[in-house]
């Protein structure tokens, strides 16, 4: 570029200033976004590993004072929650995906559409509290059920949304080759569409079950907690994110170094589902 | 000739007969019930469509649902204290005197709070992302910031007790104290617990979300609008300009999500603001919001009218947090359908 005046050269190498300046702003504030990952990732793992030995996954947990003990009771009771959540969660979420991207192109899909997102919007205390209203109130007791049913509602509306955009870009021709071999639409849905988009609902499923595992608030007064060993879905449960929270805030130094373990575990745990689905899906899509 | 047209109308005649016999028929045929709804879908396509319709009426009752739930179980407070609940700043369970006006104010000051740091930093990490950064640093970095999501909020708020607020309490607040002695923001002991603390974990959990909508929006923007001011000589961040100008209802809807997020986000809250139901100005005082209110006090509400309150609350923040999240998504698809 020519720049003929003083005036004009100076605004230049200005305007050059600027640019290199607010360009490294912005890489120095996707460092600063990073920076409390890595905390995070670092404190979890430096203090978790500490405690991390057999005892925790096979013992219960012990009084204040004793040490030793585990959590085997809220990790099992961690899973059989989701199990819980899932299993209302992923057909409703699943179906109703189906609806929208198959039969929901009118004002009655839009507007489902529009709700899933509001209710992916909703804060997951107040899930726990509509859980609580519905469950625990009629049936008088905390229980693992309800803190399940509350891990459905949050899961909905995310498996919802992924089914109905992983169906959308199953191409059409696919449906039409179906159709033209005189296959009815509802077997061309399940057994071609479906199977054809599981890996991007599979991974929709995979993050629902995921958030639901790192869920607490909602299970704070629905499934609440259990310090024995239980796998009834009518009386409370443990949970892993339960523990942390109960043991972080206490006084005691041995139940604070636990909660840092049972996150580490937590962690683990949710990298392991992400993990498993992942090769579900990949062996999936080989044959 | 004459004998031939007669043959041709009897022809007629019996195509007409057998025409009408087809048509009776085919009335018959229809006339049967099922026929009547199915028209001419197949059984099982009919049943497929209205199970996978009752599911999607499922999802959409369900908010609804939650709505009623809630007023329903709440009805004691509501007509005990009426609008007083909203303003009143009294919330004294001995006295079962409720008012909610100081987790409200803890709510929507520890949010603003969160998104002075958040906003400015999580659209510099979008412009980063979708301007600047080559893919092979971009995927990662997008990568990590939906990891940083995706971690539970309980161990945000274990690394904020354990961590932020030692930090804050021995480092930060004293310094802040020492730099600002005047300053009503920064008055009362330095406990590290607070709205500061509250503020700080809260942005670092909204972070990724307005960052990778951002990211998103300004993905959408059309490369020929960055093509044209490329043309006319402007430099990299005067394009970026360009593009957030046009991106800018969209990023205002990205930080209303953000926003959602951090209103109704509770554990993390609850672990480190100190949980005190009162209106102070200093940051470093001990807060409280309306999750974290829920939270911490719902399996100790020994009477109805403590229970009904503490439902009424979460009422509150249902209908707050619906009204932001449908003002974002609106502001958000207006940005994405504009381009389209």
């Amino acid at each position: 570029m020519e720049i003929k005046s003083y005036k004009g050269k100076f605004n230049f190498i200005r305007r050059r200033i600027t640019n290199v300046v607010m360009l490294s702003i912005s890489f120095l504030a996707a460092i600063i976004t990073i920076a409390p990952l890595v905390l995070i990732f670092y404190y979890t793992i430096s203090k978790g590993i500490a405690n991390l030995n057999i005892n925790f996954f096979t013992k219960l947990p012990t009084p204040v004072g004793e040490s030793g003990g585990g959590m085997v009771n809220a990790i099992v009771g961690t899973l059989i929650l989701i199990a819980i959540g899932g299993g209302i969660g992923i057909p409703v979420g699943i179906f109703s995906g189906v609806y929208l991207s198959e039969f929901g192109k009118n004002k009655f899909g839009a507007i489902v559409r529009f709700f899933a997102d509001v209710l992916s919007g909703i804060p997951s205390i107040v899930v726990g509290v509509v859980a609580y209203t519905l469950v625990v109130i009629p049936m008088r007791h905390f229980s693992a059920l309800a803190g399940g049913i509350a891990l459905a509602i949050l899961m909905i509306p995310t498996i919802t949304r992924t089914t109905e955009e992983m169906i959308k870009l199953v191409p059409h021709s696919f449906r039409e080759a179906g159709l033209a071999l005189g296959i009815p639409k509802w077997k061309i849905t399940l057994m071609i569409v479906l199977k054809t988009a599981w890996k991007g609902i599979a991974t929709g499923i995979l993050l629902g079950l995921s958030r639901a595992a790192g869920e607490t608030a909602p299970l704070l007064f629905t499934s609440l907690g259990n310090r024995f060993w239980s796998t009834s879905i009518f009386q409370p449960i443990a949970s892993l994110t339960v523990y942390i929270y109960q043991y972080a805030s206490s006084p005691f130094k041995d139940w604070n170094d636990q909660a840092w373990t049972a996150a580490l575990v937590l962690i683990i745990l949710i990298s392991l589902l992400s993990l498993v689905f992942r090769i579900i899906t990949r062996s999936k899509y080989k044959t | 000739m004459l004998n031939n047209s007669a043959e041709n109308s009897n022809i007629n005649e019996s195509f007409v007969k057998i025409q009408n016999f087809f048509k009776k028929n085919k009335r018959k045929d229809t006339s049967s019930f099922l026929n009547k709804i199915l028209g001419n879908k197949n059984l099982g396509d009919l049943i497929f469509e209205k199970l996978t319709l009752l599911f999607a009426v499922l999802v959409f009752l369900l908010v609804i649902f939650m709505g009623w739930e809630m007023y329903s179980h709440s009805i004691l407070s509501i007509k005990k204290f009426g609008l007083g609940f909203l303003v009143s700043s009294t919330w004294d369970p001995y006295r079962e005197i409720f008012g909610a006006l100081p987790v409200i104010y803890g709510t929507l000051v520890s949010s603003f709070l969160a998104l002075l740091i958040a906003v400015p930093l999580g659209i510099s990490v979008a412009v980063f992302l979708s301007e600047l950064a080559p893919s092979w640093i971009e995927k990662p970095l997008s990568f990590l910031t939906e990891l940083l999501a995706g971690i539970p909020s309980v161990i945000y708020g274990l690394w904020g007790i354990f961590v932020l607020v030692p930090w804050l309490r021995d480092t930060i607040e004293p310094y802040l104290q020492n730099e600002f002695p005047n300053s009503p923001f920064f008055q009362g002991a330095p406990y590290g617990f607070g709205m500061l603390a509250g503020a700080i974990i809260l942005s670092i959990m909204v972070l990724p979300i307005i960052s990778s909508i951002s990211r998103d929006i300004l993905r959408s923007v059309p490369d020929t609008q960055r093509e044209a001011a490329y043309a006319l000589g402007a430099t990299k961040w005067e394009v970026t300009k360009i593009v957030l100008g046009n991106a800018k209802s969209g990023l205002v809807g990205a930080i209303m999500l953000g926003l959602g997020r951090a209103i109704g986000e509770t554990m993390a809250v609850t672990m480190v603001i100190g949980n005190r139901a009162q209106i102070s100005a200093s940051l470093l005082d001990p807060s409280y919001t309306m999750a974290s209110a829920v939270a911490n006090e719902f399996t100790e509400a020994s009477s109805d009218m403590y229970l009904n309150a503490l439902i009424e609350l979460a009422l509150v923040l249902f209908v707050i947090s619906i009204i932001i999240n449908i003002l974002a998504h609106l502001l958000v698809w207006s940005t994405e359908r504009k381009w389209k």
